[in-house]
């Protein structure tokens, strides 16, 4: 017998994403690939093609448009649509707002939140039952404490006080009807192994991830785009600086941080020395309070 | 890809409520410097906070949900990761409570070490908790590795002759269980002595501080050296249904090794062929090995379908098994409801035959003849399937030797299972 070798981190990692991804492909009738464009669903596109292949990848792509998004964000999920003939979904939470199923409390309010309506109702359209994710358990501590097949019962809620025991790596993803599950490859993923897989496999991600020059105004600790949706502030003074995202989200809560970053390699190097987490540098909706996540899971969001 | 070699180890805390396993978790990250700032502020910021003015309540780094931190609690188990020049984590954190036991066996069944707490203060006359039992009756037949740290060594200021009387009753319970390797650590987990870094430890404790044994441990077994198997996720075609279609059959590894050439047979039918070909997305393989995703071609066309399982050609199958089962839902079992086993990617309906024995959690005593098993329940069942299973046992292989029974009706997972023998 030859001599056992052991795997490496990202090689083990990714044997468990495809493993995750098989399991959940089989156990469902109508999944969806939930793809914003951001580094992690990037990641989970890349890593769905080597599950099923040989075959093409046949599950849809469905992305929640806030209507808020990055320009750049919008052409980088578009390319990778067409590039790969896999299906996109769109659904629109402005759609929402005009069927009033979301009211926001002001025009310019973050439209984060609003995605989970916009999510429920597609799901409901489309019949989808289980939708897979690309959120990581490192991301936030409601997020480190969900199973990799999170149950969602027909109100499309998370219910954190009574999870499905999930045991070693048999993931039970029996459902009854109107209930869904979403299906998280990447729990076990940390921001420095998305960065080093993204180095790894090349993977293309959208201009913004990487050091560019922005017009950008100081609110408090962070750095804002201005942009039509945050234009600058009265008696703001915006400045051009080397900036990148760390996150994609919602344009009016997502944050740049300064960087000089301008490939994935250079973002690898400044993730290790970073002392500030990716939600906590840049998102300003998990800063309401402390439990703005979990908060948002309960209602149905991803 | 990186070829990096990493040590992976995985450990779940277990023991008493309010023994400090949130708070043991919170000082070694806090410690190994696997905290960013704006983490650390906030718990500093955090309501309900139980600490005093100034210093951090190191528990909230892993009580996220909202109803955790209200009651000072764990609920649910919370995942985190960390890494010294050593090892990778996984650190699991799970609650203490009996309530919340099927999440602690949740946490378990993901880990390969238990550090059992258990609070030296309140501990009187060596006489330990009931959850200190069970948590580690529930590691020990999970396979975990188990590591006693006795906290709050500072409450009783490190007095020898109190941890000594502590030590005795763990040897005890360890006996009683079974376990004959085990390391017993003294600590304070809301100071950090001996957790991460050896101050303030008195003379009469020479070994090594926590950390350190948890990176001495490699238990993340080589499931590469047991024998061959290959539970089956998908079937994938080539070529559509043209002629010259080919089946290959998807999956992960579960444990040994196979190459080209390799005989595999199907472990229910006992139908066999030899391996053609084995394919990633990446390349063609000359030889796999227990944790790989890959895909799978015979020589001959098999009938091969998701939940059967490629093995060498040493597998047994069996209907009837005797196991070690935790119960975990709130539902206790019923002789007319229909329950299914799944073992790797198969699933089969499954009848309860006999219960042999139900342990008895406070001296663990086996209590025979009840014929009921309720939520928490740890017993030993003979179980009848309908199709078979393969006959491999826990101990040996703790893949395919463990299972879950699902509740039909409910879809809820009841059970926790491990094979004894068949």
């Amino acid at each position: 017998m030859t001599h056992a070798w052991r795997l490496s981190h990202l090689d083990r990692l990714e044997s468990e994403a495809i493993y995750i991804l098989r399991e959940a492909a089989a156990q469902s009738e109508r999944p969806a690939l939930l793809f914003s464009g951001g580094k992690d669903s990037a990641v989970l596109v890349h890593l769905a093609r080597k599950a099923f292949y040989p075959e093409k990848l046949s599950i849809p792509l469905l992305h929640i448009d806030t209507g808020h998004n990055f320009e750049e964000v919008i052409s980088f999920r578009d390319k990778v649509a067409r590039s790969f003939q896999d299906q996109l979904i769109i659904a629109y939470v402005e759609e929402s707002i005009a069927c009033g199923s979301v009211r926001l409390p002001s025009p310019m309010a973050s439209r984060n939140g609003a995605q989970a309506v916009t999510l429920l109702e597609a799901i409901k359209q489309y019949g989808f039952d289980m939708l897979l994710g690309g959120a990581r358990r490192d991301e936030d501590k409601a997020r480190a404490k969900e199973r990799v097949f999170s149950h969602r019962d027909t109100f499309g809620a998370w219910t954190p006080k009574s999870q499905r025991p999930e045991l070693w790596d048999i993931y039970n993803g029996r459902l009854h009807a109107g209930e869904n599950f979403r299906v998280f490859p990447l729990s076990n993923w940390t921001e420095i192994d998305i960065w080093s897989y993204i180095v790894c496999e090349q993977i293309a991600l959208p201009d913004l991830y990487f050091a560019h020059k922005r017009a950008v105004f100081k609110d408090g600790p962070l750095w804002r785009p201005v942009t039509p949706l945050t234009p600058l502030p009265l008696g703001k003074k915006a400045e051009t600086l080397s900036v990148r995202f760390r996150t994609v989200g919602d344009m009016t809560c997502t944050c740049p941080v300064e960087s000089e970053a301008s490939d994935a390699a250079a973002i690898l190097a400044e993730t290790r020395l970073c002392t500030l987490s990716e939600r906590g540098a840049t998102r300003m909706d998990d800063k309401v309070n402390d439990a703005a996540m979990e908060r948002r899971k309960k209602e149905g969001y991803f | 890809m990186s070829m990096s070699q990493s040590k992976l180890v995985r450990f779940v805390t277990a023991g008493n409520v309010d023994d400090g396993k949130s708070t043991l978790i919170g000082r070694i990250l806090h410690d190994s410097k696997a905290l960013l700032s704006d983490q650390v502020q906030s718990i500093v910021n955090a309501r309900f906070g139980r600490a005093d003015a100034g210093e951090m309540d190191l528990a909230f780094l892993t009580d996220g949900l909202e109803s955790e931190r209200e009651q000072g609690i764990t609920i649910d188990v919370a995942y985190r990761y960390f890494t010294t020049q050593r090892a990778s984590f996984i650190v699991i954190d799970a609650p203490g409570h009996e309530q919340y036991t099927r999440n602690m066996v949740t946490g378990a069944s993901n880990a390969d070490i238990a550090v059992v707490l258990v609070d030296a203060s309140r501990i009187h006359q060596g006489h330990l908790k009931v959850q200190t039992r069970r948590h580690a009756t529930i590691a020990h037949i999970l396979g975990l590795k188990i590591v006693f740290a006795v906290n709050k060594m500072d409450l009783i200021d490190w007095s020898h002759s109190h941890y000594q009387q502590v030590e005795a009753s763990l040897i005890r319970l360890s006996r009683t269980l079974g376990i004959e390797d085990i390391d017993i650590v003294p600590i304070n987990a809301r100071s950090g002595d001996n957790v991460v870094h050896q101050s303030a430890v008195p003379s009469w404790y020479q070994g090594p501080c926590l950390l350190q044994i948890l990176e001495q441990q490699d238990k993340a077994t080589d499931f590469a050296d047991l024998p061959f198997r290959f539970p089956v996720q998908r079937v994938v075609r080539t070529n559509g249904h043209t002629l010259a279609a080919k089946r290959g059959y998807a999956g992960r590894i579960a444990s040994g090794q196979i190459r080209l050439g390799d005989e595999v047979c199907v472990a229910t039918s006992q139908q066999c062929s030899r391996i053609a070909k084995i394919e990633t997305y990446d390349q063609i393989l000359t030889h796999a090995q227990a944790g790989q995703s890959i895909t799978l071609y015979t020589q001959d066309d098999l009938d091969i379908a998701r939940g059967d399982c490629l093995t060498s050609s040493d597998a047994r199958v069996t209907n009837l098994v005797v196991a070690d089962l935790c119960w975990l839902d709130d539902q206790a079992w019923q002789d007319q409801q229909r329950y299914i086993l799944r073992q790797g990617t198969a699933s089969t309906p499954v009848r309860i035959q006999t219960v042999l024995h139900v342990r008895d959690m406070h001296d663990l005593s086996q209590v025979r003849g009840e014929q009921a098993l309720a939520q928490n329940d740890i017993a030993l069942v003979k179980l009848q399937t309908q199709s078979p299973i393969i006959a491999d046992e826990f101990a040996t292989n703790p893949k395919l030797g463990a299972f879950i029974l699902i509740n039909v009706d409910t879809n809820q997972t009841v059970a926790a299972g491990m094979i004894r023998n068949s």
